[in-house]
């Protein structure tokens, strides 16, 4: 499986999809790599292209990326139709290219989904997610008026089962693999991480409903696919979706009681 | 009151034994009364964990607010890649913590370069930032209690370091965007995404506003604020190759620097010890391994040059476990910068490993072997996983290969006590700033520092200064200053369009990158930064004259925003320079190979060096002048820096 160290990948064909923004029509370009260190990351290959490119007078090809590290969530492709490509569990900037094979023809896309539209060429606008953590995605302390953070105590599993929600790094992976396009694995993990804590139980319910509802606007719906859970750089898992479902059930019921009181 | 020399460099250090000085400077300080508050504006640049945290609790109060990112999302801020800790004098652990022993050991940290009066405060504010954080759901590690755990961290002999897996920049900086964004969802603040800042403005000595760059259109835009806060991170990218996420960059210090306010220390960079070491020349970023791994990792090297057998094969009286060794009491702790330099020494001296025998191995076998694989898994498993990718070697056989890179820039904005920099109304905060790490900074510190300038200290300090502005009339975006600045950005836009040369804005990084690392990197001496500040002007004139930006200035074009980016690197290059070859001692990240004692440690000329140096901008880097904000140290007193 993985090529042994500073050997070279030779004869690349790059499939890139190419769209000069939002209302431009789009196509794929071909490009050829003639030559790569294996121990180049999948973005450094696309740097050499890069700089290939302005040095024949032509446009760079664009896309997101910052951290390299697999944290900050903005790289983001579709590669050989898969969302970050072939290997389980890692972001398109963590991925090597000893993952390949000479010869290779790499298929190179955007997210696709109708909510997060294309900017240009391999980048996409996923303001819909911040609007989704907008809606209830906190625990409202302001500042200052904070107690002791030792007299929440947290037992370790709870702290830990929050922590692995907590995780997500919201690159919209799990919507452009849904083929619903639904944002159920990004909502749930922040319910999780949120509601699982004693912190969160106060805004519990009223969060669950406003994230969900918020969600709705602008994404898919969810039909049990999995195929975000299988995404996902982080390996957050679909349980999170059922204990969302659960708070929303219940939030709704609680709303009901209390408009009756009303 | 300290007064300085320099009138323009009064840190404003408030009276009082330096455990009342945050006190006294809250009690005396002007309000701005709650309902006041919404009629002034104050522009945040930069969402990371200074500009979250600083936007989020300017609205909490009332005040109407401007976020500005280039980012796509605050949430993407480069804060988020922190992986170890962060510090707070807690003592939790009960090992004899206090506020006073974090305040020095951060002084002490830094090389006695740092001001006593906002390090004090730095402490203080430290154990508010946890109290704060675990409120907002940030979920740190554990005990199985349910109460906090702690881990220890260079540079200090107590554990005062929470954390969060290896992903503590993460969960902080997630929980100061959901503040954020509860406040954009309210309509507290105004978030202006991929939005860069491409000058400041200032009107009458105070400074009036912002123009911006809409990086999806290209369109400039002015925006006036009665302060104008900049929390837009460091300036590591300057050497090309460094852990900083690749689109950090120095632009809005150094636009700011330009229109007055002082640039000091640039020469104090931070090399961090455990970089996973390059490994091909198309590498575009350096990999930090956390220094937490220094807690049960030992760095060793073979004993002889040339060793070149696995390490497995090679005995324990063959090897060389360099800090144990050299620092027996901090050991594997010992600070970065010595910690790296001791790293350096042993690659020099032909004992590298790895293929290209460029790295330090960090072995876990001691602490398998001591604590069993599951708690090491516990403690370090995600990062282990994150070598495995990137180097395709597991840690739990194989020793990691570690070498220094550049990780974190010291120097900055300079500010004074409240934040201001030299320009009246613009603030600076978080690494952009200089002011809490003198001339190194411990690990674990930086995050505290964002949060604490951003929850704690401006919210507070900015009032102090707008009190007296109330219904006064501010200049508007139609002033010809913002005009002027708006014409000038074009043009240089257009400038960096129209040079039509041969070379991509990153070719030129990547040269700049080689003479600032090679001469004013880990090791500097006055022939080399002599020889840096020979070539890099026929250099940036070759990026005027030879660039091409492919592309147009009408849609999204990352070519063109790197040329901006890579033109003040190179002037802020020059600067470095200039500063390092000034600084004629060696004191903490900045050493100067002359200035070293027999046993080729840092020596500091505390008779003429304990100060900050202040540059001012006078049209040209090369022509900057030095202004001294002298050092003075009431409470601790200044000492060698030992940590045998
Ligand atoms: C890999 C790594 C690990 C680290 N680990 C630790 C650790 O464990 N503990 C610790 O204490 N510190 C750590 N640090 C250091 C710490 O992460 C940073 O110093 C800190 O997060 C900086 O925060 P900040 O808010 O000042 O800036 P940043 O997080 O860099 O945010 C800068 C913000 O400014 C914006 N911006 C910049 N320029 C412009 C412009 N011109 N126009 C508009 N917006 C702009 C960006 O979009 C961003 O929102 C680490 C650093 C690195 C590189
Ligand atoms: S670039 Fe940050 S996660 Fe990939």
């Amino acid at each position: 499986m993985t090529a042994s160290h500073g050997e070279h990948l030779t004869n690349l064909t790059l499939s890139v999809w190419r769209q000069k923004g939002p209302d431009a029509a789009g196509a794929f370009e071909s490009y050829r790599i003639d030559s790569i260190s294996d121990e180049a990351s999948f973005l450094e290959m696309l740097d050499v292209l890069n700089e290939k490119l302005i040095d024949e007078g032509r446009d760079a090809v664009t896309f997101d990326h910052d951290c390299r590290e697999g944290i900050c969530g903005s790289c983001s492709l579709m590669i050989d139709g898969q969302a970050h490509g072939p290997q389980r569990g890692t972001a398109t900037c963590q991925l090597h290219m000893r993952k390949f094979k000479s010869g290779a023809n790499i298929v190179i896309e955007p997210w696709r989904a109708t909510s997060f539209p294309i900017i240009k060429d391999l980048m996409v606008d996923r303001s819909a997610f911040d609007r989704i953590i907008e809606s209830g995605g906190y625990i409202t302390s302001q500042t200052g008026g904070a107690p002791d953070a030792n007299l929440i105590p947290v037992p370790k599993p709870v702290a830990d089962a929050a922590m692995d929600a907590a995780e997500c790094i919201g690159c919209g992976a799990c919507v452009a693999a849904c083929p619903n396009g639904a944002a159920n694995l990004f909502t749930a993990a922040k319910v999780a991480h949120l509601n699982l804590l004693p912190q969160g139980q106060a805004e519990r319910h009223a969060r669950a409903e406003s994230m969900v509802e918020t969600m709705d606007e602008y994404f898919g719906s969810c039909t049990n696919h999995g195929e975000c859970e299988a995404a996902c750089p982080k390996e957050i898992s679909i349980d999170v979706i059922a204990l969302m479902n659960k708070d929303y059930r219940k939030a709704k019921f609680a709303n009901r009681k209390e408009i009756a009181r009303s | 009151m300290t007064t300085a020399t320099d009138p323009r460099l009064n840190a404003k250090i408030p009276e009082g034994a330096i455990a009342d000085k945050w006190n006294n400077y809250k009690e005396d300080m002007k309000l701005v009364n709650p309902n006041n508050k919404r009629k002034f504006k104050v522009i945040v640049i930069g969402t990371g964990l200074a500009g979250a945290s600083a936007a989020a609790t300017l609205a909490e109060l009332g005040y109407q607010v401007d976020a500005f990112t280039f980012h796509d999302s605050p949430r993407r801020a480069h804060s988020i890649a922190a992986q170890g800790g962060i510090n707070a004098a807690k003592n939790y652990r009960g090992d004899g913590d206090s506020v006073h022993r974090l305040f020095y050991d951060t002084i002490k940290g830094g090389d006695f370069r740092a001001r006593e009066g906002n390090v004090h405060r730095l402490a203080e504010v430290s154990v508010d930032i946890i109290d704060q954080m675990v409120a907002q759901g940030v979920p740190f590690a554990r005990e199985y209690g349910g109460l906090l755990d702690n881990r220890s961290f260079g540079g200090s002999q107590v554990s005062r370091t929470f954390y969060a897996r290896g992903q503590t920049g993460q969960q902080l900086l997630l929980g100061a965007y959901q503040q954020l964004a509860r406040q954009v969802g309210l309509g507290g603040v105004n978030l202006y995404n991929r939005t860069e800042l491409v000058d400041t403005v200032v009107v009458d000595g105070r400074c009036a506003g912002i123009v911006v760059r809409d990086l999806l259109t290209g369109e400039l835009q002015s925006h006036a604020a009665h302060a104008v806060v900049l929390a837009t991170g460091g300036y590591g990218n300057v050497f090309f190759l460094s852990t900083n996420a690749m689109q950090c960059n120095v632009t809005a210090a150094w636009r700011a620097h330009r229109k007055g306010a002082m640039f000091a220390n640039p020469c104090y960079t931070q090399i961090h010890p455990t970089c996973i070491p390059q490994s091909d020349p198309t590498q575009s970023k350096l990999t930090l391994m956390s220094e937490s791994l220094r807690n049960d990792g030992r760095v060793w090297v073979p004993l002889n040059p040339g060793d070149a057998r696995p390490a497995a094969q090679i005995p324990e009286n063959e090897r060389d476990y360099v800090l144990e060794r050299l620092y027996p009491s901090y050991g594997n702790l010992a600070p970065r910068d010595i910690a790296s330099r001791a790293a350096k020494r042993a690659v020099d001296s032909g004992r590298g490993v790895g293929p290209l025998k460029n790295g330090v191995n960090l072995d876990f076998a001691a602490a398998i072997e001591r604590l069993g694989k599951d708690v090491v898994q516990e403690r370090y498993g995600n990062l282990f996983e994150m070598y495995e990718r990137i180097s395709g070697e597991n840690p739990y056989d194989t020793p990691m290969r570690i070498y220094p890179a550049t990780h974190y820039t010291m120097g900055g904005l300079w500010v004074d006590y409240e934040l201001q920099t030299t320009v009246p109304g613009l603030y600076a905060a978080g690494e952009a700033n200089f002011s809490d790490h003198g001339a190194n900074r411990l690990g674990a510190s930086a995050l505290m520092q964002g949060l604490a300038d951003g929850y704690f200290v401006l919210p507070y300090t900015i009032g102090n200064e707008l009190a007296p502005l109330l219904n006064k009339p501010i200049p508007g975006t139609d002033h010809p200053a913002f005009k002027l600045a708006e014409q000038e950005a074009r043009d240089r836009y257009s400038r960096y369009l129209g040079t039509n040369g041969k070379r991509s804005p990153d070719w030129f990084h990547r040269e700049l990158g080689k003479i600032i690392w090679d001469n004013c990197g880990m090791e500097r001496t006055e022939a080399g930064l002599k020889q840096a500040l020979a070539d890099l002007p026929p250099l940036y004139e070759e990026f005027q004259n030879d660039l091409r930006v492919t592309g147009d200035g009408e849609s999204t074009n990352q070519t063109l925003e790197k040329a901006g980016r890579v033109d003040d690197f190179f002037q802020l290059g020059m600067l470095m320079c200039r500063d390092a070859l000034e600084r004629n001692e060696s004191c903490g990240g900045h050493f100067r190979s002359e200035y070293q004692d027999e046993e080729g440690e840092a020596k500091r000329d505390d008779e003429n060096f304990a100060h900050v140096a202040a540059w001012e901008w006078n049209g040209d880097p090369m022509a900057a002048i030095r202004n001294v904000e002298p050092l003075e140290f009431e409470t601790v007193h200044l000492a060698t820096r030992s940590y045998k």
